[in-house]
């Protein structure tokens, strides 16, 4: 517990003092991108790490988000701090009604209904011209304002961005050690027992699929307040496939785990930039090498490694 | 407690069970015995409301509860526990326990992940209760190993402490000494009559004749999918139809 707090209390400081860190504009762009991701990872993993459930449309909820908030602030002029919970209870509500029927469904047949659904929204965002502005995008969303202070430059948007992300991260830490959390993790591993202890899989599995995209559309929503500018693309199901590998890559079931797969996934690219077109190698190189030899993802495979350095450190029998 | 009555299942053109009826009184043992596919797992799947059964009844406490899913039962205080232990493998001991206290405690998804003052009492207590079942069942000093690195005899008292979280009235084990050694099964035997003592009731299917005529107060035989006898535990080992089941007949 105290550990916990402590584990924290830490990450917030360095979340806090990265800025002065890294005092370059453009990491600090990329950085409100970890940001985002990080919520979205966590979202996705608290269905797929968490629950056991897979959805390969997240990248849809995220969608709804940005484009409920980015209409709502557009055309119907909206605030933006009012527009993103209605977005949010939207899309949650949405994913409530659909979650029963969906969520039936197990392993492959989950994954392929999720991917329709994704799609689906996707090919929504792209031909509602006179609504989303079809394949051109949506532009002039207002960014967040606070007290006077408009969210317009990337360091605003950092500490806006990643004090989103850390109440993100505490509720969900929260959640994954509570009875809730327990009783998903128990659905994962063998639904039926926990059936029988009188946990009620189905109505358990649609909150947590409906929470999931609701974190999802607020990730969403601000995306829209702070690009100012959204379009289809950013929303298909490329996006679900790289949330999906986030998460994996991040560790299943660990919200830390979350944070580090969304920042190795979005930052690797920006460090790719020089190997011109070799950086697509690279990349795929590197994902086939963690699902290999990290099949747990960073957050228990780092520990792990270190464990082991240290041990042929000392010189006591290791493998090679 | 339990009644069955005119329980049949049909898997595709097999009748599993055939008009199956007896009933339970509280506070017994009742072994449930009979030879390999006489229909024993299926009418425990039935009664807890895995399976939906093709015709009868299952009145619980004097309740109709046909057809009820077993979340529902666990809430009308009977539990189960299963052949193949179904324990969570990746959670600890203790977490194992604690899912087992789910329908004793309401935290919502909210309450939880913003921490409200009720929700943490309410862990503390849940906490402790699983604590008290860890040993009663004698696994205390494993609480934070986790699960699915126990032995398999440590296992089964763990499904057992889980289920007892429940806070049953009647409790259902499928085959709990299978897998077992013989001292692991002298434990189980001591620890099933204690359960019994608390007041709950005990409804084993199980293959260790010695662990069923030593603890059952009454036994249930099935055969083919039908009841062949039901009776003491001496009566049974007396009927010329049990013991035809069991060793064949001459015809």
């Amino acid at each position: 517990m105290k550990r916990d707090l402590l584990l924290f209390i830490g990450f917030s400081l360095l979340v806090l003092l990265a800025p002065q860190l890294f005092s370059g504009g453009y990491l600090m762009n990329v950085l409100v991108f970890v940001g985002i991701n990080t919520m979205l990872s966590i979202a996705l993993n608290l269905l797929l790490g968490y629950a056991g459930q897979i959805s390969l449309g997240h990248a849809g909820f995220f969608g709804l988000g940005a484009y409920l908030s980015g209409i709502l602030t557009t055309t119907y002029a909206l605030d933006p701090w009012f527009a993103m919970p209605l977005a949010a209870a939207v899309v949650g509500g949405m994913a409530f009604l659909i979650g029963f029927p969906i969520l039936k469904l197990k392993g492959h047949y989950l994954a392929m209904a999720t991917l329709g659904l994704g799609i689906i929204i996707y090919i929504v965002f792209n031909e509602t011209v006179e609504l989303t502005g079809g394949p051109s995008g949506l532009s002039g969303i207002p960014n967040l304002k606070i007290a006077g202070i408009t969210f317009d430059s990337d360091v605003k948007n950092y500490y806006l961005i990643w004090t989103a992300t850390l109440l993100v991260m505490i509720f969900s830490l929260n959640l994954a050690g509570s009875r809730v959390g327990r009783a998903l993790r128990a659905v994962h591993d063998s639904e039926v027992a926990a059936r029988v202890l009188g946990v009620n899989s189905r109505i358990l599995k649609v909150q947590i699929f409906a929470l999931s995209a609701v974190i999802s559309s607020l990730a969403g929503s601000l995306y829209a307040h702070t690009m100012t500018f959204i379009s289809p693309a950013s929303f298909g199901f490329n996006f679900s496939i790289e949330l999906l590998t986030m998460v994996v890559i991040g560790g299943l079931g660990s919200i830390y785990g979350s944070f580090l797969g969304a920042a190795l996934l979005t930052l690797l690219p920006e460090f790719l930039r020089g190997a011109n077109d070799y950086d697509i190698i690279i990349y795929g190189g590197l994902l086939m090498v963690m699902v290999m030899y990290m099949p747990g993802g960073l957050v228990r495979g780092i520990p792990s490694l270190y464990r082991y350095l240290v041990k042929s450190k000392k010189g006591e029998p290791g493998h090679a | 407690m339990l009644e069955v009555s005119g329980i049949t299942q049909i898997f595709g053109g097999v009748t599993a069970l055939d008009s199956v009826s007896f009933s339970i009184r509280k506070g017994d043992i009742t072994g449930v015995i009979g030879p390999n596919g006489a229909g024993k797992t299926t009418l425990f799947n039935i009664i807890t409301g895995i399976y939906t059964q093709s015709a009868g009844t299952v009145t619980l406490e004097g309740k109709d509860v046909t057809g009820l899913p077993p979340e529902k039962l666990a809430r009308r205080a009977m539990v189960r526990t299963f052949q193949n232990i179904e324990l969570f493998g990746a959670m600890t001991v203790l977490e194992n326990v604690m899912v087992g206290m789910h329908t004793k405690s309401t935290s919502g998804l909210l309450a939880c992940a913003l921490k409200m003052p009720w929700s943490i009492t309410e862990e503390h207590r849940i906490c402790a209760g699983a604590l008290k079942w860890l040993d009663f069942t004698g696994i205390l000093d494993l609480a934070d190993h986790t699960a699915g690195s126990l032995p398999f005899g440590k296992g089964r008292l763990l499904e057992i402490a889980r289920a007892l979280a429940v806070g049953p009235r009647i409790i259902l084990m499928d085959e709990p000494a299978a897998g077992l050694n013989s001292q692991e099964t002298l434990g189980l035997a001591s620890l099933i009559k204690r359960i019994r003592d608390l007041g709950i009731t005990v409804v084993l299917v199980e293959h260790d004749m010695e662990l069923v005529m030593d603890i059952c107060d009454r036994i249930v035989v099935l055969n083919l999918g039908k009841k062949l006898a039901e009776g003491t535990p001496r009566e049974i080992q007396e009927s010329p139809e049990v013991i035809a089941a069991y060793l064949g007949d001459d015809d």
